[in-house]
């Protein structure tokens, strides 16, 4: 998505949630989501029966309204999506879904993982060429702008045809959504340097190079990283919908095709599908800020995001 | 984290309004003109000369001639039509994520605890790929049903509108409320002087976002099943049946009306917000 | 204009403030007695730390004391604010970007019920008063500085509050801009009659604006001396070079240094704001 963080991350919110406190907060509010979903089916959904039970099996609750957006083809109970982890993918699949998932998702990531690599180097590149060059930035950075506007599900089926269905057309989608937070995210990171710091710099007579590297690097990096968070899950958006062009019949994207096409006879491998992508973005995420925790601890607290 | 796509050009801002202005915007988009021009132009010269996989990358004269002929309604690919259904379906996403994310985040900036589940919510929403969930809203709402595509915009959208709202009401100058606070103002009324006016260009920041979030959640919900004429089925169409001319005209419709959008809402933020989009060169808060 | 006979429009007795943040209290004021008469200019002075921030803060009821009493005319703090007898300035003029120049000395005016007609030629004549006559349609981005803490002091005095607490107005400006700035808010307190209590790091300003100069120390802040301001009125450019002003402000330096006599050994300090300085030119996110 074209989501580019370009402020500093400095405007947190007060107190800034540890990784313990985050995922406290997360667990707690799966379970209040949990709850009220629930809830809504316990207040308006059909008769509840044991989990994974046939139809005609006894009745253990009989909810006082019948609303159909709560009814178990929209809204599955909870614990079915969580048994349904532990069902075979297919009929007489050896895998069971949870297996099938983890396979897929792991796919997915080393297609995203290099798309991400290469966008984070592209997105890199431009940003240094742009902030070495005023006029390069206003011809180029519009257009930079503007590629994010199509959407990119329209320009899969073309990548996917210029370079043939493989994992190279997936890694090249999932490149396109990545290079563009990092690069104007870094077009102001590289410029966020102190410009009293510059002038010391300059008063050394350093290169541009010795600049690049002792100032405008280091001083780029929480930049960097806020860009590179939200280019972590842009990326696997990008191999989730290219996997479909791409003719990619290991990954995620095509599970949530397939478990799409059951979706009546088995909602819920639809939502374990779903539930293992957002497990895989939030994964992909916390990966990179992990990484950003190793690399900026001597950093003053107010220069992370 | 706040979001925006405002580009980097944004703290080159001259400080005085003026005739200058004008002329100093002019020398600012020469090179991205003339570059424009010079991609065109190159494109249908190399691409006419050496006839290369021309199916794929069409000259520009060719896919504006596509535009032009499969405009009109009715015909196989009715591009007004369809780049019309798909407007819609992102305008009505755009407007239910606007409205459900800012009265969240009245609700929400008057209570910590309230914003303490929300905002990192809209963290984790944002680390999630919730194209995912866009098979889901087409059996939710109806695959045939615009509104399933309508939604699954609305939720890109209310996400940063939520958050930028919420932001903007809560992160006020502390000595702007003991300002008020030292004339004895009610909450009430420093809701109305102070936080909303201040909470304006956040909010504005997130639609700005919110026009190509609206855009690409329609055509992702397209992507998964739907009405013939709308925008993303006219591509994957055009593209199975080698017609790539108007797959490319349907592109270059889509980051049109993108851009349309975008602009549009960023001549509303200057008409609504004049004292920012001038501040906002110097003061980058 | 000052005299001992006129009414008490600040008294504080005994005002003690004590901050906890986390497992860690620090002792902000402590046995603060102050009375400040009708129509009088005290200035507090003292080191970063101190707690004179506070102890206006105290008397503008935007902090509570943790002991002690504070009265202001016979009234508490709390029902002077909401009786608006309070106009604050601070270091920073905060000026909403949102406003014109004219509709943010109205702002106070609104909030306080003014009709419409009453506001507008208020904050027009407040602005007279500060020269910005010329300057009403203006937004706030467009004026330097120094026309931008005029604009808050007229947007302070636009409702004649009996008190205007004035936390280091003029702390960000250039020297010659605030001498400059000195001389008017002088001149609009010789018109107003308004009872004046300024908060200020600089001896040569504290000793030039005030019937009395309130010293104070930190750790724990409390009130070390307070010196009598007997220069004539109205005080102009000879002021500032008179010998009796020069032994004011040696008098003045003296007792700082007094005060802070008993924690030279503790710490030194200047150094607390060099580092920091530091910090934020190497994290380069300024």
């Amino acid at each position: 998505m074209a989501t580019v963080a370009t402020r500093p991350p400095s405007t947190g919110d007060g107190a800034r949630p540890s990784w313990v406190r985050g995922v406290v907060v997360g667990g707690i509010v799966l379970l209040g989501v949990a709850l009220v979903w629930e809830g809504v089916k316990f207040l308006g959904g059909v008769p509840w029966r044991e989990p994974l039970a046939l139809p005609g099996a006894p009745v253990l609750h009989d909810p006082p309204f019948r609303w159909q957006f709560a009814n178990d083809l929209n809204l599955p109970h909870v614990w079915n999506i969580v048994l349904t982890f532990f069902e075979p993918w297919q009929r007489n699949a050896d895998q069971n879904v949870a297996q099938y998932l983890i396979g897929t998702a792991l796919y997915t990531w080393r297609e995203a993982a290099l798309g991400f690599l290469l966008g984070a180097a592209l997105g890199l590149f431009l940003a240094t060429l742009f902030v070495h060059s005023r006029l390069l930035e206003r011809a180029v950075v519009p257009y930079v702008v503007a590629s994010q506007t199509v959407p990119i599900v329209a320009l899969a089926p073309m990548i996917v045809f210029a370079v043939g269905p493989s994992v190279a057309a997936v890694v090249i989608v999932a490149t396109y959504l990545t290079f563009f937070p990092v690069t104007i995210a870094m077009i102001r990171g590289l410029r966020a340097f102190d410009p009293r710091a510059m002038e010391l710099m300059q008063s050394y007579a350093a290169s541009r190079s010795e600049i690049f590297w002792k100032l405008r690097l280091p001083a780029s990096l929480p930049y960097l990283f806020t860009a590179l968070k939200i280019a972590a899950t842009a990326s696997i958006v990008g191999a989730i919908i290219g996997e479909g062009p791409g003719g990619i019949n290991d990954g995620l994207g095509r599970a949530i095709i397939t478990f799409n096409q059951y979706y009546i006879t088995g909602p819920e491998k639809l939502w374990a599908a779903i539930v293992v992508s957002a497990a895989l973005g939030i994964g992909f995420f916390a990966l990179v800020r992990g990484a950003e925790v190793l690399l900026m601890r001597d950093r003053p607290a107010d220069a992370q995001g | 984290m706040t979001v925006t796509t405002a580009g980097a050009g944004d703290r080159m801002g001259p400080r005085a309004a003026g005739g200058g202005r004008w002329r100093g915007r002019a020398i600012d988009l020469l090179p991205a003109a003339v570059v424009f021009v010079g991609v065109l132009v190159a494109w249908e010269l190399i691409v006419g000369a050496l006839a290369l996989k021309a199916f794929i990358l069409p000259q520009p004269s060719a896919i504006l001639a596509a535009l032009r002929d499969n405009w009109a309604a009715g015909g196989r690919f009715a591009l007004s039509t369809s780049a019309a259904a798909t407007l819609l379906e992102a305008l009505g996403g755009l407007a239910i994520g606007t409205v459900v994310g800012v009265v969240v985040a009245f609700i929400s900036s008057r209570w910590v605890t309230a914003r303490g589940v929300l905002l990192p919510i809209a963290v984790a929403a944002g680390a999630i790929p919730i194209i995912a969930f866009a098979p889901l809203f087409n059996n939710w709402f109806g695959v045939l049903n615009p509104l399933s595509k309508a939604m699954m915009a609305a939720v890109l959208v209310f996400f940063p509108v939520m958050a930028n709202v919420i932001r903007g009401l809560v992160q006020v100058p502390p000595a702007a409320v003991e300002l008020m606070r030292s004339y004895a103002a009610s909450e009430w009324t420093i809701l109305r002087k102070v936080r909303i006016p201040n909470a304006l260009p956040y909010f504005f920041t997130a639609l700005r976002l919110g026009t190509t979030l609206s855009l690409i959640g329609a055509v992702v919900g397209e992507y998964f099943g739907g009405a013939s004429f709308v925008l993303g089925r006219i591509v994957v169409q055009s593209a199975s049946a080698l017609r790539y001319d108007v797959t490319w005209a349907a592109i270059f419709l889509m980051a049109g009306t993108g851009i349309a959008l975008y602009l549009a809402i960023s001549v509303i933020e200057r008409l609504a917000i004049p004292w920012h989009s001038s501040v906002r060169g110097i003061d980058s808060r | 204009m000052t005299s001992a006979q006129a009414p008490a429009v600040v008294r504080l007795t005994g005002v003690d403030k004590v901050f906890h943040v986390g497992d860690q209290t620090t002792t902000a004021l402590t046995g603060i007695d102050l009375e400040i008469r009708r129509g009088e200019f005290v200035s507090l002075i003292g080191p970063s730390g101190c707690g004179k921030s506070t102890l206006l803060r105290i008397i503008a009821d935007l902090i509570d004391p943790s002991g002690g009493e504070v009265a202001i005319g016979g009234k508490t703090a709390g029902d002077a604010r909401r009786a608006r007898d309070y106009g604050m300035v601070f270091q920073a003029p905060v000026l909403f970007d949102w406003r014109t120049v004219e509709d943010n000395v109205r702002l106070p005016l609104e909030i306080m019920g003014w009709d419409a007609a009453r506001r507008t030629s208020k904050a027009r004549e407040m602005l007279d008063l500060v020269e910005l006559g010329d300057f009403l349609k203006h937004y706030p981005y467009q004026l330097s500085g120094g026309m931008q803490q005029r604009v808050a002091i007229a947007r302070a005095l636009a409702f004649e509050p009996s008190i205007l607490l004035m936390d280091e107005p003029f702390g960000a400006l250039d020297e010659m801009t605030r001498e400059r700035m000195n001389s008017e808010v002088l001149d609009i307190w010789e018109r107003t009659g308004t009872s004046v209590v300024f908060v200020t790091h600089s001896i040569p300003e504290a000793v030039f604006l005030s019937s009395r100069v309130v010293v104070m120390s930190a750790r724990p802040g409390r009130i070390t001396r307070i010196i009598d301001v007997d220069l004539p009125r109205p005080r102009n450019e000879e002021t500032r070079e008179s010998t009796h002003y020069f032994a004011l402000v040696t008098d003045v330096r003296e007792a700082l240094r007094d005060g802070q006599a008993g924690r030279d050994g503790a710490s030194a300090g200047g150094s607390g704001t060099g580092s920091l300085d530091r910090v934020r030119a190497e994290d380069g996110v300024g």
